[in-house]
């Protein structure tokens, strides 16, 4: 079973997308702030990691830039969500070594559709 | 695959609350031109997880609301806007506004969208932003005719690493239609030079697929800064403008080609929006489960908790030594009885007693949450408030971490809010009266909350001019609450104010005087079987003591026996028992004894005759005296026998039975049986004793008694 981190300071966003994940077959870990996710992060290996932007303590950008100096990240997806008014966060956090990123709102359809791109 | 986002709503709801509360906190806190990055952020966040959660979960009248707010924060939070005064104005007012908002949708209700729609325009000319919405909309989705499109890419060498894998892309373009592919390993170097981590193929895709560019320009969106991406019509129908891969000229084509389209681009997106709105209600409208869902969600006293892991750990803890415990016992009960079986079988008892008490304890602080909860409304109450009356004031918080039952919270809300209000109206001077009497022209409200015995005392104090005795008295003898020849203490006449009927009518204003007297403060305290009183020193301040139970789920209380009957009186509206000296009892009225009991006349209700039990003492010699206290009437209840003191378990007659005049509730005695427990003020009307003046009693209505 894929192994699927998610990350989000707001609860609704973190269930809504683990119950999503979840029903799809993935196992997921959930995260409430980049800090955390990191933590979880080097005790655990993912097959992608999907990760709100602006979050208390650690914020998302910082989270993939941390994620992709350790060797097991090197590869791994790394998903930004955003908002359509973040678009330089898009490049923001293309540079910081995000794989892509998913534009909120989006609904559990969606977000499946988009994650086929980087893991199946 | 189909998903009720209707579940994650309660979540979402009580989050966004969180977040306001937290956003009018910190707005507060706000100085403007020398506002802390950090309060920014928290701010702008707040904001950022209310407008994603309900662009998600379908409330687009929320989302595009907080959109305007999130510009701005967004603005200030780069430095490209310095924050005003008048910035924290209109978000304080678009957090009171959003709250409103959420409400009505948590109610299932439209939101009244007036008020919004005015903060959003305020906003827009701060912003100085023209309406510009629905331009990101994606043009592309029409449908086209068939075509054959040439998609070249060439992954630069680093592809790999931005996590992206050209093989799912490649079955992702699959999907669109039929796929034709050719691989170029030519830039694949030698086995000695080739680095595993990098990409050295190209492809070349043909593609037929009746899907639009755009589409396909999508699957390679997140790689479009990583690899040469080509995409081309192949012998289209189209001239060559169309064939570039610019999806925006594609799009500007088709928009110029048939104007029908233009139509079409609104309608869609409303479509999309009804689309998930109906994904959002459908689920609710085919179960019959989800209704009765929704109609307690529309009640907004129903509303979750969240609950600490530790506390549900420890709760767990609790239930599995219950369960050993459990298991202990049936084990006794299987042996034969012995001396040892049953000293056994006493152990197994106590020990059975200790983890019931532990788990009722832990079951009580799942529902204790601190007091902040409440105390977090009063800094944006008094702000407003000292700002409409032109005073100044410091707000101090005590014992924010106390905890008390959720019920008992949501319940002491208002009253605290009527007694704040009178503080900074009634009790705090203005700064030049202050300064007049030589005190500090800032004046304090200070909220301090504590645990004291099994009661939460919350005090409200200000350092204000103190409760005018004078006024007080002249006015409650002109409401006939008491006679000019009646000699009371200051204290006596302070109390007066909790009296129904006393309002001091010249002294209403718009913030406090809103009809509400301090007679129904006291009378919702004590629907929570609490009690609140007030100390003041002129030109000191006053000091309002709300004390209240933990929980509303146990009583303390009283067992005493009527007749064969046994009754609960609550412990704390028991003032004293005594028996009775009988030279001291004299009739009043018809039928009515009372006893002087040191300077107060008693009056004496036989519970036998009010609950008509046949069977009881009747001399009132051989009986006792149960002095009990309510709405500040005592009154003495006869009984036979005082029993035992112990904490009882608050069963609703209502849920079970009928409401019962006279009778609170009921619980369950050790012996199985049902014992009800009496409702004092309710047993005073329901006796027909009215209290006119301030000492003496009479009988209204005898008939309501006999029942």
């Amino acid at each position: 079973m894929k192994k699927i981190l998610a990350v989000d300071d707001s609860a609704s966003m973190r269930q809504m997308v683990s119950f999503t994940l979840k029903k799809a077959g993935f196992e997921v870990v959930e995260a409430k702030d980049g800090s955390e996710a990191l933590g979880i992060a080097k005790q655990q290996s993912f097959d992608a990691v999907i990760s709100d932007v602006n979050m208390p303590v650690m914020d998302g950008i910082t989270l993939i830039k941390e994620l992709r100096t350790l060797p097991s990240y090197k590869f791994t997806p790394l998903l930004m969500l955003t908002t359509e008014s973040g678009l330089d966060k898009k490049t923001e956090g293309k540079a910081a070594g995000a794989t892509g990123w998913i534009v909120k709102p989006f609904n559990p359809d969606q977000l499946l559709a988009v994650l086929k791109k980087v893991i199946r | 695959m189909s998903i009720d986002l209707s579940q994650f709503f309660e979540v979402f709801f009580e989050e966004s609350f969180e977040g306001l509360d937290a956003m009018e906190a910190e707005l507060l806190n706000l100085e403007p031109g020398n506002e802390d990055m950090e309060t920014i952020n928290t701010i702008f966040r707040a904001a950022h997880s209310i407008k994603g959660g309900s662009g998600t979960f379908g409330f687009s009248s929320v989302s595009d609301f907080t959109h305007v707010l999130e510009t701005l924060l967004d603005q200030i939070r780069d430095g490209q806007r310095a924050l005003t005064a008048e910035h924290v104005n209109f978000l304080l007012k678009s957090v009171d506004c959003l709250r409103g908002m959420l409400t009505a949708l948590q109610a299932e209700q439209e939101p009244d969208l007036t008020e919004a729609n005015e903060i959003r325009q305020r906003f827009e000319v701060i912003l100085g932003m023209a309406e510009d919405t629905s331009t990101t909309f994606d043009l592309a989705e029409e449908t086209l005719n068939e075509n054959t499109y040439q998609v070249d890419f060439k992954p630069y060498p680093h592809l790999f690493k931005t996590g992206n894998e050209p093989l799912y892309m490649i079955s992702e373009l699959a999907e669109l239609g039929e796929l034709e592919t050719q691989v170029f390993f030519d830039a694949v170097p030698d086995i000695n030079s080739l680095n595993a981590e990098e990409c050295f193929l190209a492809w070349r895709f043909f593609l037929t697929t009746d899907k639009p560019v755009s589409a396909i320009a999508e699957i390679f969106e997140w790689v479009e800064d990583d690899s040469d991406i080509e995409i081309t019509i192949c012998g289209g129908l189209f001239d060559t403008g169309l064939a570039d891969a610019d999806a925006d000229a594609d799009a500007d084509d088709v928009v110029e080609e048939s104007s029908p389209r233009i139509e079409a681009l609104p309608d869609k997106k409303e479509n999309s929006m009804e689309q998930t709105d109906t994904s959002i209600n459908k689920p609710q409208i085919n179960s019959p489960a989800k209704n009765t869902d929704t109609k307690k969600a529309s009640d907004s006293s129903a509303t979750s908790i969240r609950v600490g892991i530790d506390k549900v750990d420890s709760l767990i803890n609790m239930v599995g030594e219950l369960v050993i415990t459990q298991a202990m016992l049936s084990q006794i009960g299987e042996q034969d009885v012995t001396e040892t079986t049953i000293t056994a079988l006493q152990e197994g008892l106590a020990q059975l007693a200790h983890n019931t008490r532990d788990l009722q304890e832990n079951v009580m602080r799942i529902r204790m949450l601190p007091i902040s909860f409440v105390f977090s409304r009063f800094p944006r109450l008094v702000r407003d408030i000292s700002q409409k009356l032109n005073k100044q004031v410091e707000l101090k918080l005590l014992g924010e971490q106390t905890e008390l039952d959720k019920t008992v919270m949501e319940k002491i809300s208002d009253p605290m809010v009527h007694l704040v209000r009178n503080s900074l109206d009634h009790g705090l001077e203005t700064p030049e009266q202050r300064v007049a009497a030589g005190k500090d022209p800032m004046g304090t409200v200070t909220l301090n909350a504590f645990h004291q015995g099994g009661n939460i005392v919350i005090e409200i104090m200000d350092d204000g001019q103190g409760l005018n005795t004078e006024k007080i008295r002249s006015k409650a003898i002109a409401n006939g609450l008491i006679q000019e020849s009646d000699e009371l203490s200051p204290d006596e006449i302070n109390e007066l104010i909790f009296m129904p009927g006393f309002s001091t009518s010249d002294e209403v204003s718009d913030i406090s005087g809103r009809g509400v007297g301090m007679d129904v403060v006291r009378r919702n305290i004590q629907a929570l079987n609490g009690s609140v009183e007030v100390a003041s020193a002129p030109g000191v301040g006053s000091t309002f003591t709300i004390r209240l139970p933990l929980t509303l789920a146990i009583l303390d209380g009283q067992l005493v026996r009527v007749a064969q009957h046994t009754y609960i009186i609550p412990l704390i509206s028991i003032v004293e028992s005594l028996q009775i000296d009988i030279s001291k009892v004299s009739r009043v009225g018809k039928d009515l004894d009372v006893l002087r009991l040191r300077d107060e006349y008693i009056p004496i209700l036989r519970l036998y005759n009010i609950f008509n039990h046949d069977g009881a003492i009747e001399e009132l010699d051989k009986t006792l005296l149960v002095v009990v206290e309510s709405d500040n009437h005592k009154v003495g209840l006869l009984v036979d026998d005082l029993l035992a003191q112990q904490q009882v378990v608050i069963k609703s007659l209502e849920a079970n039975y009928q409401k019962v005049d006279g009778i609170s509730g009921a619980t369950i005695l050790g012996d199985g049986r049902v014992s009800l427990i009496i409702d004092i003020s309710g047993l005073i009307k329901l006796s027909g004793l009215k209290r006119p003046g301030s000492q003496e009693l009479v009988v209204e209505q005898k008939s309501a008694g006999a029942a």
